[in-house]
């Protein structure tokens, strides 16, 4: 267990730093930093002082050091454009995002999970091949279009739901949420079909192959011949067995729709951190980039020990030994 | 027997009508034949293909030629005639007298070309470091597939977007509208090469251990390019369906990124900022400058996806 | 002889396929008796686990039972309705799979895979449950079964998974079971301990058994008789003795000149020319007889009937015209 947990901590870290380094090469190399700081019309000697005092002139290894030590406690610098703190931008916005993309991956999981049970157990039925083939239609509908749709059916034409923001929200300290008031509810609905709706195409065909692909193994032929019934053998049996890769995938896909955030907030004009992002990278805004970069690096990272973590807890393999059998 | 030691056998020099034939007679040809599906696509693709290549001779307008618009043609609806000109908008107009049937041609024409072009740069970068990883092995492997493995968990436009992001940082602002087409290519390339690292990988490894590698390298010939030429015919199959169905999706991305305002200008429109610039007009009951981008867009990625589907089928009885 | 648990008249099973209708089994017919094991024997795809699967009422489409009944104590069970046919499936018909590794899910205790099958067939609570697991686990040779009931499948070795799933299969003390194959996947070491407990079980329960392997020497040692399968026909049944001693099919001869015996050590095995036809292209007549070295013209035309010769049955013309000659 212990080895375990120290594998995926140490993966993770590695994962981080990569990010982190990415991260910083950006904020160092590819914006300038000191134009940015004393505009265009600087003298020379100004700019090298400037420099010496940002310690733009350390060895590379400090520099990165330096980066991280100011990365751990929040520090992200300043935005070129804004002028005000890079992790005050991103606190102010991540309330919105979070509750956005959490959501949407509920609805996703939710309904994914059902049809995608469903279409596996009735593979010749009606209703499944119509599921499977509106779900590759899904696949081909860019996210940014279902949203403009929505937008035309709910709100121009029904006016029945708000085109763009959060509504009214409540705050408590730092986190705002749309949940508590009639207005934040309504303007939840569009954008969190339109995150969700792609994600939940996925879930459901991972869902539907893996059951099928379990309703083939041994252990669920002998299953049957014990006489179980099928309720047993579908939902305690194969469910379960086909649960084990789609934690996995649909894990991974919880720190994606984080970042696929970024199309769907453009679309409402949500105040989150993909519209911050979008911004910033049409104006080159790079420490709100490299700031961002690392919260997604973030995001996925602790997912991934959350899946991890999941995965043992479902499969008895993993906590014996250290080697995973072949399924 | 002793015949057939005599003279060597005949060397197979096939003509054009041979491979024709061949290619009649192929598993991949007949279950084409059947699948009304594949025809349907493939028509599709091809006919939207066609009308964006000969855009120039087909578009009614020039589009894009500010001397060839007639602001007093400004939002003519569909099937009406301009106030200006007196040419018939079958798609309507926007408000500059921009006929959007016309304008389709030249956004479709780029549209492709980005994605054609996007999809071309990830399957060589992705053949190629797919091949070093495996040919190579050790620490060059491990961190190709480590790199891919990580950029392969996050969304393909996010990877674009910061791609694009930090050209931008590094090309001077005046520059922006000449290079922002191979920007997007790179972008969107860069973002989609690791499937095809994966599974051009996958085989050479299968191959490398191969006796005639093994020989070459004994020969002290380097056998990478030998088995370059073994490996490729081996994953074209695997490739071409990831090619096409990466097709799909770059045409998406790129309609995204133009959406979002960081792809193609709108002097250079593709489907993608041809939507965007239409989005502003949907509160105001001007929907069709909107529309019709939009369908030809979700038409093209259809198209594309559905014959990628069929594609992986076909090259892959045992999926069925 | 008492009456038979397990009677199968004529049996015939198809599987659909978009090209044609493939007969997997054709006319297949036998009883076994309580206590009563009877190996089944005869090359891949000859039908044996087919038999077995349609037995216990697994067989899934596009295969279906299309002619012929199978009878449990008398009744008829082939064309029972899927919920009833469930009932049967492990209170009175069981069976055993191949391979051990692959037949108990890996995602549960052993003892919960037991209990919930006991809960499933037998009017029992968790406590009950739980203990008669126990027993079970005690009775098919697993040492502190205690102790190994609430562990998970991959921590037991192949030979005591097969135990705990000879154990599932008797939970609920079925009449009749269907082992196929039940050692091949095993250690040559373990493969006599399974067999000799399934024996040991079939004997002290009363049950009646169907091994179906292709190992003769397996079968020999077991059985009390045997059958010899041929694409989807049985070519010979009879007492194990005579069958495997004295075969008269000439395919059964064939198989028995495969058994390497310590007396006679010749330098080469008896091979049997040729290979099973596919189920797509079955020859007219007897299905053996492209690779029989005995074959007239008869056989090209006209299907054998199973014959009764001595205490057995052949499905031979050879055996007919000898008769009729005598």
């Amino acid at each position: 267990m212990l080895a375990y947990l120290l594998r995926s901590l140490t993966q993770a870290t590695l994962v981080m730093l990569a990010v982190a380094f990415i991260a910083f090469s950006m904020f160092r190399y590819v914006g300038d930093p000191v134009a940015s700081i004393v505009g265009q019309d600087a003298t020379l000697k100004d700019r090298q002082e400037l420099a010496d005092s940002l310690g733009l002139n350390d060895p590379f290894p400090l520099q990165f050091a330096r980066f991280l030590g100011n990365a751990v406690q929040g520090d992200f610098g300043i935005s070129y454009r804004q002028g005000r703190p890079v992790a005050d931008l991103l606190i102010e916005r991540l309330p919105a995002t979070i509750e956005l993309a959490l959501l949407s991956a509920l609805v996703a999981l939710c309904l994914g999970l059902v049809l995608g049970i469903y279409a596996a157990l009735n593979r010749k039925g009606v209703i499944a091949n119509i599921v499977m083939s509106l779900s590759l239609i899904g696949v081909s509908l860019p996210t940014f279009l279902i949203g403009i749709g929505l937008i035309f059916l709910f709100s121009v034409y029904l006016r029945w739901l708000p085109s763009f923001g959060r509504g009214d929200v409540v705050a408590f300290g730092w986190w705002t949420t749309g949940l508590l008031t009639d207005s934040g509810r309504k303007s939840l609905i569009m954008p969190v079909i339109t995150l969700g709706f792609f994600q939940l195409t996925l879930i459901m065909r991972l869902v539907r192959a893996e059951m099928l692909e379990v309703m083939r193994t041994e252990y669920i032929k002998f299953a049957r011949a014990r006489g179980l019934s099928d309720g047993s053998v579908h939902f305690r049996h194969a469910l379960r067995n086909a649960m084990v890769p789609v934690i996995t995938i649909t894990g991974l896909q919880l720190g994606s729709i984080i970042a696929f955030a970024i199309v769907t907030e453009t679309v409402f004009n949500w105040p989150g951190l993909g519209a911050l992002f979008v911004r910033s990278v049409e104006v080159v805004d790079i420490p709100v980039m490299a700031a961002y970069l690392m919260f997604v690096g973030l995001v996925f990272v602790v997912v991934n020990l959350i899946v991890d973590m999941l995965y043992f807890l479902v499969d008895p393999r993993l906590r014996g030994g250290a080697t995973v059998p072949a399924r | 027997m002793s015949h057939l030691a005599a003279t060597p056998p005949p060397r197979l020099k096939l003509t054009l009508k041979d491979r024709v034939a061949i290619w009649r007679d192929s598993d991949l040809w007949l279950s084409f034949k059947a699948s009304p599906v594949a025809i349907l696509s493939t028509a599709v693709t091809l006919l939207i293909v066609i009308a964006a290549i000969f855009a120039d001779v087909l578009a009614p307008q020039n589009a894009f030629d500010p001397v060839a618009l007639n602001l007093l043609d400004g939002f003519a609806h569909p099937m009406e005639r301009g106030m200006g000109s007196s040419m018939l908008f079958v798609m309507g107009s926007d408000e500059q007298g921009r006929d959007i049937f016309s304008a389709l041609f030249y956004g479709t024409r780029l549209s492709l070309l980005v994605g054609v072009a996007s999809v071309i740069f990830s399957m060589v970068l992705g053949i190629g470091l797919g091949l070093i990883a495996g040919y190579r092995g050790g620490k060059i492997e491990m961190l190709i597939m480590r790199v891919a493995d990580i950029q392969l968990s996050f969304p393909a436009i996010l990877i674009a977007l910061l791609i694009f992001g930090v050209a931008r940082g590094l090309i001077p602002p005046q520059q922006y509208e000449t290079t922002a087409v191979f920007v997007i290519i790179i972008a969107i390339g860069l973002s989609n090469w690791a499937q095809h690292a994966r599974t051009v990988r996958a085989s050479t490894l299968v191959e490398r251990n191969k006796e005639y590698v093994q020989a070459a390298r004994l020969m002290g010939i380097s056998g990478f390019g030998i088995m370059a030429r073994h490996v490729l015919p081996n994953v074209m199959g695997p490739v071409l369906v990831i090619a096409t169905i990466n097709l799909a999706l770059a045409i998406i991305e790129e309609a995204t990124l133009s959406f979002l305002g960081v792809g193609l200008p709108i002097t250079q429109p593709s489907l993608g900022t041809l939507i965007r610039s239409g989005q502003k007009y949907l509160l105001s009951g001007e929907w069709w400058i909107l529309l019709f981008p939009a369908m030809i867009l979700v038409i093209l990625a259809l198209a594309i996806n559905l014959l990628g589907d069929w594609l992986r089928d076909a090259l892959n009885p045992k999926l069925r | 002889m008492s009456d038979p648990v397990i009677s199968v008249r004529n049996l015939q099973v198809e599987f659909v396929t978009r090209r044609a209708t493939l007969r997997a089994i054709d006319g297949v017919s036998f009883d076994i008796a309580r206590g009563e094991v009877l190996g089944v024997v005869g090359e891949s795809g000859a039908g044996k686990s087919v038999t077995g699967a349609a037995i216990i009422g697994l067989i899934e489409p596009p295969g279906r039972i299309s002619g012929g009944e199978i009878l449990l104590n008398g009744r008829r069970i082939d064309n029972l309705p899927p919920e009833e046919m469930r009932k049967i499936r492990g209170r009175k018909v069981a069976m055993i799979f191949q391979d051990p590794l692959t037949s108990l899910n890996p995602l549960f205790r052993v003892g919960e895979q037991l209990v919930e099958t006991i809960r499933t067939h037998l009017p029992m609570n968790e406590r009950q449950a739980r203990d008669r697991a126990i027993d079970l686990l005690t009775e098919v040779g697993i040492p502190a079964p205690e102790k190994r009931i609430d562990g998970y499948p991959h921590e037991f070795s192949g030979g005591m998974r097969q135990r705990v799933v000879i154990a599932l299969a008797l939970c609920a003390e079925p009449d009749f079971i269907v082992a196929d194959e039940p050692t091949t996947a095993l250690d040559v070491s373990v493969q006599a301990q399974i067999i000799s407990l399934i024996k040991k079980l079939g004997r002290e329960r009363g049950m009646a058994v169907m091994l179906v392997t292709h190992d003769m020497g397996v079968i020999a040692e077991t059985a009390d008789r045997v059958a010899v399968m041929y694409a989807g026909r049985v070519a010979e049944i009879g007492p194990v003795r005579d069958v495997v001693q004295r075969p008269m099919h000439p395919y059964a001869k064939g198989l028995m000149g495969a058994i390497p015996t310590l007396e006679a050590a010749t330098d080469r095995l008896v091979q049997i020319p040729g290979s099973m036809p596919r189920l797509s292209s079955i020859p007219r007549g007897c299905a053996f007889n492209p690779r029989c070295g005995e074959a007239f013209a008869r056989c090209c035309v006209d299907q054998p009937a199973p014959l009764p010769v001595g205490g057995r049955h052949v499905a031979c013309h050879l055996y007919e015209t000898l008769e009729a000659v005598r």
